[in-house]
């Protein structure tokens, strides 16, 4: 029977026949499904059911050893208007993000653009600055870290050296934070990666125009470098956010959990887990890691907005 | 206004590699000069050594008498039109238009009046506010160009500037690059692989094989008297035939036949005829072999005939006009001895 006699005239009882649309998905997409079936497990249970388990946790009084109670709005109430604490871990992440951020991404720049140049070994660079990055977030990091910026450690060592008595980087507020930043800084292997192989796309004839016209290097580099890679500025500019809004792990073991000295290196991430698994704030916690969510999210959708503005795609 | 170049055993080499082996070339004020030749004979490279882009490893370029080897390439009074256009894609076609101008430091009035003129030259007004990619093919062609224009520089550079167009766009462009020419008057230099673009574009062809020129001079010139095998092969299309022969004094045997010249052609090796000098009309001119029609093109303007000899040469024969010859037919091909060109084993014409 061939397919124009099944669609126009056949008779109910062969149509009737015919597997049913559900039946048909199934045998034509199952193995699709299969396929799909490890990861959806993996996101609906670890992602998803956590996620809507928080949003609900979020709106309770929990503290792991009793049910949670519902207090409505109760938390984000109090967070707003009587926690003076999640103010100081917003001002203290807004700060790291701000700084940490462009400071990271134009040493990134700086680094792709050397090594953009031709250079013999090019690989060997790569991978060893890419090195603190796999490194970076790591708990060993961060113990090194506080090792090198104490009052006796290895930077002051070096700064005695040339006549520099310097401060205990770590115990002192004024510096703390600032000691948490470059080494956010010193994790830029990712986004210089990226800013390479941006860069290896832009034509050489470009700049060859360019030179013609007479344009000094600086010229090409803002005139032409900048504008070309902002496709890709924009990209390491929001995963690097991101990353910074959600950075834990060398604030938690610089400070030693605590955010300490006098709350300057409080992150809100840290400031939540304090709530999460000092406090055994539960739902507090989690109405925590929702604002953060809120706050990131409209950060993206921010940048997305304006991105029609200074991002540059060629087609 | 126009200028004068000078190349004076001009070498490239990268490391121990030479890719110029030591060129020597006048090109003479408001001339158009093309250099041709096969891919990696060099052209290009010699022509970014008069930009400016690259250093040259030897020799003197010199331009108005001033040597130029050490001068950097904006201060050469040279604009460059790249094979890729190289327009700026952020850039508006006007603010591509304006960007050597602004780097100069020019008022903001006196670009814009030359950005309107060269906009006016190539067409281009209306796009003015559209950025590269909202163009054809053919609009960036023409903003290339006008970047190159609104700069009024001594020298123009082409880098084959057409080889991204498709062909009828190609040839539209070739003409209004030669009327702007004949308009600016300015002496020009034309890198391509295409010789039509460089038979029908130039005052001066200069044919470059793997580092070498293998010959200077105006295009009929090259047509009618190639120095050698590679410049008869590579100037004109279709390509001139190539056949094997012999020859004791005024004697030449090719295809299993014989013609006698006026001149004694001893040392002949190899006969070359153009395929358009070929005819199939007894009495024309003398007979050159018997050859069997393997492939007939109608173009309707003229017909072109793939054939072999019956030595089994292969043959191509170019006739005006429609004419009825039918595959596997056998024929005589005449040609006029004066056309011949005749080369000897080192390849060179005799």
């Amino acid at each position: 029977m061939t397919a124009r006699s099944l669609q126009s005239g056949a008779p109910a009882r062969e149509r009737a026949a015919t597997p049913s649309t559900w039946s048909r998905i199934w045998q034509n997409d199952a193995p699709g499904y299969l396929f799909l079936l490890p990861w959806l497990i993996g996101f609906i249970g670890l992602t998803v059911g956590p996620m809507v388990t928080s949003l609900y946790l979020s709106f309770t009084d929990f503290d792991l050893l009793t049910s949670p109670d519902w207090v409505g709005a109760d938390n984000y109430i109090r967070m707003f208007t009587n926690d003076a604490k999640f103010w100081t871990s917003m001002r203290v992440t807004m700060f790291f993000v701000i700084f940490s951020v462009p400071l990271k991404l134009a040493f990134a720049l700086a680094v792709a653009m050397l090594l953009n140049r031709g250079i013999r070994g090019l690989p060997l660079y790569r991978a060893l600055f890419y090195l603190p990055s796999l490194l970076g977030a790591s708990v060993a990091i961060a113990i090194l870290w506080r090792q090198i910026f104490a009052g006796d450690g290895l930077v002051n060592k070096l700064l005695l050296l040339v006549g520099i008595e310097g401060p205990s980087w770590i115990s002192n507020p004024q510096y703390s934070l600032w000691t948490l930043i470059v080494l956010s800084i010193w994790q830029f292997g990712s986004p210089m990666i990226i800013f390479l192989a941006g860069l290896r796309q832009i034509p050489t004839d470009m700049y060859e125009a360019a030179s013609l016209d007479g344009a000094s290097k600086w010229r090409q580099f803002v005139k032409i470098t900048l504008p070309l890679l902002t496709p890709v500025v924009f990209f390491n500019a929001i995963i690097q956010t991101i990353e910074a809004f959600k950075s834990f792990t060398p604030a938690f073991i610089i400070s030693g959990g605590t955010g300490n000295p006098i709350n300057s290196t409080l992150f809100y991430t840290l400031y939540l887990y304090q709530e999460a698994f000092a406090f055994f704030r539960m739902g507090y916690a989690s109405a925590l890691a929702w604002v953060l969510l809120a706050v990131v999210g409209v950060f993206t959708a921010f940048s997305f907005f304006t991105s029609k503005y200074w991002v540059h795609y060629d087609e | 206004m126009s200028t004068n170049i000078e190349l004076s055993r001009i070498v490239k080499a990268y490391g121990d590699v030479s890719v110029i082996h030591g060129i020597d070339l006048t090109i003479n004020p408001g001339e158009f000069t093309v250099f041709v030749g096969p891919s990696g004979c060099g052209k290009s490279t010699l022509l970014r050594m008069i930009a400016g882009l690259e250093p040259i490893t030897g020799g003197d370029l010199l331009i108005d008498g001033e040597r130029m080897n050490d001068v950097p390439a904006a201060r050469r009074g040279i604009a460059m039109v790249f094979q890729s256009y190289a327009l700026y894609p952020h850039m508006s076609v006007y603010q591509n238009l304006a960007f050597g101008l602004e780097t100069a430091k020019m008022p903001k009035a006196e670009i814009a009046e030359r950005v309107a003129k060269a906009a006016e030259i190539l067409k281009i007004e209306p796009l003015l506010t559209r950025k590269p990619k909202q163009l054809s093919g053919g609009q960036r062609q023409r903003v290339a160009i006008g970047r190159a224009i609104v700069r009024e520089p001594r020298i123009f550079l082409f880098d084959e500037p057409l080889s991204n167009l498709d062909a009828e766009l190609r040839v539209q462009m070739r003409v209004e690059i030669a009327k702007l020419h004949n308009d600016l008057g300015n002496t020009m230099i034309y890198v391509t692989h295409d010789q039509v673009e460089a038979m029908t574009m130039a005052d001066k062809i200069v044919v470059l094989r793997a580092g070498v020129i293998e010959q200077v001079g105006a295009p009929l010139d090259l047509y009618n008297n190639p120095k050698n095998l590679f410049v008869a092969g590579f100037i004109g299309s279709p390509k001139m035939n190539f056949l094997t022969a012999s020859a004791t004094d005024t004697t030449l045997n090719v295809a299993g036949g014989s013609l006698t010249l006026d001149r004694p052609v001893t040392g002949a090796t190899t006969l070359g005829v153009r395929p358009e000098h070929i005819t199939l009309t007894p009495g024309s001119g003398a007979k050159l072999a018997d050859v069997r029609v393997d492939l007939v093109e109608n173009l309707g303007g003229q017909t072109v005939v793939y054939a072999t000899t019956t030595d089994n040469q292969p043959i191509n024969i170019v006739l005006e006009g429609q004419s009825p010859v039918t595959l596997g037919e056998n024929v005589a091909a005449h040609i006029d001895p004066a056309r011949l060109h005749l080369f000897n084993a080192d390849g060179d014409a005799i």
